[in-house]
């Protein structure tokens, strides 16, 4: 069902960065590297996003994700201890995460990729690709998804607003 | 197959001439990034001569004459140096990063390239989202300086990266707000939308205050003076790069010519019409030397004020950021957000056909260029009221401490 063409082989390559820089993260000792592995892993996803012609996603995701983690080391720099042998498990509760990373694993298979692979009726998406201009509307259109997007601008100016609080000096 | 870009006019060719046209596709399309990505690295040979030259005519010295005429040949034989000098990694750095850092920093600046319009048909690639690609594509350039400050393992690297992390995601704030104002006026991200959009008027007197906060901003982006505390050579030694020797230091030195010249080329594009001149519809070629032509003039200012103005402290520097631009530019973007609703609602917009004409763009030009000064007076005022607070606080300290001085004599006497 998979015939090889650019596409697939693009699609192949980018799964690849995707899975391999996700495993990079969990499995690497030395915190720089896991963010690096990070960013291979975001660009990967990135990359799916441009297979699937939604360019301005792909193009949010490298600047909100991938320019972040160059914070990210800051942050891993300035506070942990050892930066590069990390050996002490810090969390007590890495079976209960665990758990649900395997709980989510099963929900999308379960949920998206064995209805795939029993020739489930995928007519049902449509053909048409929609445009940066439909992603706009969509988001500031009363019968679509305005709300949630009100909602979420809510929620980040009040996490501004919060830290601005508790990092301003009390005079 | 039509002639829309610099890369999809070969494969036709090649497909008559009896090649596979897959194989056609392919060629065509890695020849055509071949070139696109080919024309910076070349480019950045010319810009090293011109600002050497010229920050030493503003320093009163004649700069490199020895190597060919005028010494143009001098960067060539920089680079053959710094190609077979020893390249030497410091002890405990992280080799693979340590690497890669160089590299990743080239090419960030290198890939804004691909939708840089240059004329009506020539433009890498015209994305539907360019104006948002080269921000994209910008915000990796900060992780590289980030990987070569961590990876030298060097505090003086490090230290510099930081600095350089917080200026560069700082200063991205009150760019995007300045580049959504072309955006909005224009109506479209595509970069070549942006300036056809720009025929009848120049986004410049539309949004005077959006021009200058993208220029401003821009210039800390390169890290060049008067922000260039990333490689303040009195406190940080040389910044993030310390460690980097050979054609390694030449990709950041490169990187950082470009990123200046790419900037110059932008903001020609947004704001000063990119390609638009006379008779560009009918002598194509023609965008090339208007586009460059304008950038050539930003990127002269640009190195002005790199060789004239002194650097400003990090607190200044912050603080002018967060205090200061980012509050105008939001300022900016609603007012020019409204006042264009507006416009269309009076129906002073010029109407699709005319919007290639000059005197059909007057009405909204007017409206808007009356809201950036309306920005501008009360930024001005607001500027000194706070002077003179400044002012002020800084009289009742000296005055304070002239009576302390004055008392002391007076209880001596007692």
């Amino acid at each position: 069902m998979l015939e090889l063409n650019a596409q697939s082989i693009g699609f192949l390559i980018f799964s690849a960065f995707t899975i391999g820089g996700g495993l990079g993260v969990v499995s690497s000792r030395n915190l720089i590297h896991g963010a690096l592995y990070l960013i291979l892993s975001l660009f990967g996803a990135a990359g799916l996003f441009v297979l699937l012609s939604a360019e301005f996603l792909a193009a949010v995701q490298v600047l909100v994700y991938i320019g972040a983690i160059a914070i990210l080391i800051i942050f891993a720099v300035m506070l942990t201890r050892s930066l590069t042998r990390l050996g002490e498990v810090f969390n007590k509760q890495w079976w209960l995460s665990a758990l649900v990373a395997i709980g989510m694993f099963v929900l999308i298979l379960v949920g998206v990729i064995l209805p795939v692979f029993s020739g489930m009726d995928t007519s049902g998406v449509s053909p048409n690709v929609a445009t940066t201009i439909d992603l706009g509307v969509a988001l500031v259109d009363g019968n679509q998804y305005v709300l949630p997007f009100e909602v979420a601008s809510i929620l980040l100016t009040a996490a501004m607003i919060g830290a601005i609080v508790i990092a301003r000096d009390n005079e | 197959m039509e002639c829309t870009d610099i890369i999809n006019t070969l494969a036709a060719c090649l497909e008559v001439s009896g090649t596979d046209p897959g194989l056609a596709q392919f060629i065509q399309i890695l020849l055509g990034v071949v070139i696109v990505t080919m024309a910076p690295l070349i480019v950045v040979i010319l810009l090293i001569w011109v600002e050497r030259k010229f920050a030493a005519r503003v320093q009163d010295r004649i700069g490199p004459n020895r190597v060919g005429p005028y010494g143009l040949l001098q960067t060539i034989a920089d680079a053959l140096k710094l190609i077979i000098k020893e390249d030497i990694t410091p002890a405990g750095a992280d080799r693979l990063i340590y690497n890669l850092a160089p590299i990743i920093s080239v090419v960030s600046v290198v890939l804004i390239w691909a939708v840089i319009p240059f004329s009506p048909i020539h433009i890498g690639v015209d994305l539907s989202i360019g104006a948002l690609y080269f921000v994209a594509v910008g915000s990796i350039g900060t992780l590289a300086i980030m990987m070569a400050g961590w990876s030298s393992n060097n505090k003086y690297a490090l230290l510099g990266a930081f600095r350089v992390v917080a200026q560069l995601v700082s200063y991205e704030v009150p760019m995007v707000f300045a580049l959504l104002v072309p955006v909005l006026i224009a109506g479209s991200m595509s970069m070549q939308g942006i300036v056809e959009a720009q025929r009848g008027m120049w986004f410049v007197i539309l949004s005077p205050v959006a021009a200058l906060i993208f220029f401003i901003s821009t210039q800390a982006e390169t890290g060049r003076a008067p922000f260039d505390l990333i490689e303040a050579e009195s406190e940080l030694v040389a910044g993030f790069n310390i460690e980097y020797s050979g054609m390694k230091f030449g990709l950041f030195f490169a990187g950082e010519f470009v990123h200046v010249f790419t900037n110059a080329l932008l903001m020609a594009s947004l704001f000063f019409g990119g390609w638009v001149g006379p008779a560009v519809d009918q002598v194509p070629a023609l965008g090339f030397i208007y586009v460059v032509l304008k950038a050539a003039i930003f990127y002269l200012f640009s190195l002005l004020l790199r060789n004239t103005l002194p650097r400003v402290r990090i607190d200044q520097l912050m603080a002018f950021n967060w205090k200061f631009l980012v509050p105008v530019s939001i300022v900016n973007v609603i007012v020019v957000a409204f006042l264009l609703q507006v416009v269309r609602a009076l129906g002073l917009a010029p109407s699709a056909e005319l919007s290639n004409d000059f005197i059909a763009n007057l009405p909204q030009a007017i409206v808007l260029l009356v809201g950036s000064l309306a920005i501008v007076i009360y930024v001005l005022q607001q500027l000194r009221n706070f002077g003179r607070q400044e002012r002020l606080s800084q009289q009742t300290v000296t005055v304070r401490k002239e009576d302390e001085v004055d008392m002391l004599p007076a209880q001596a006497a007692h």
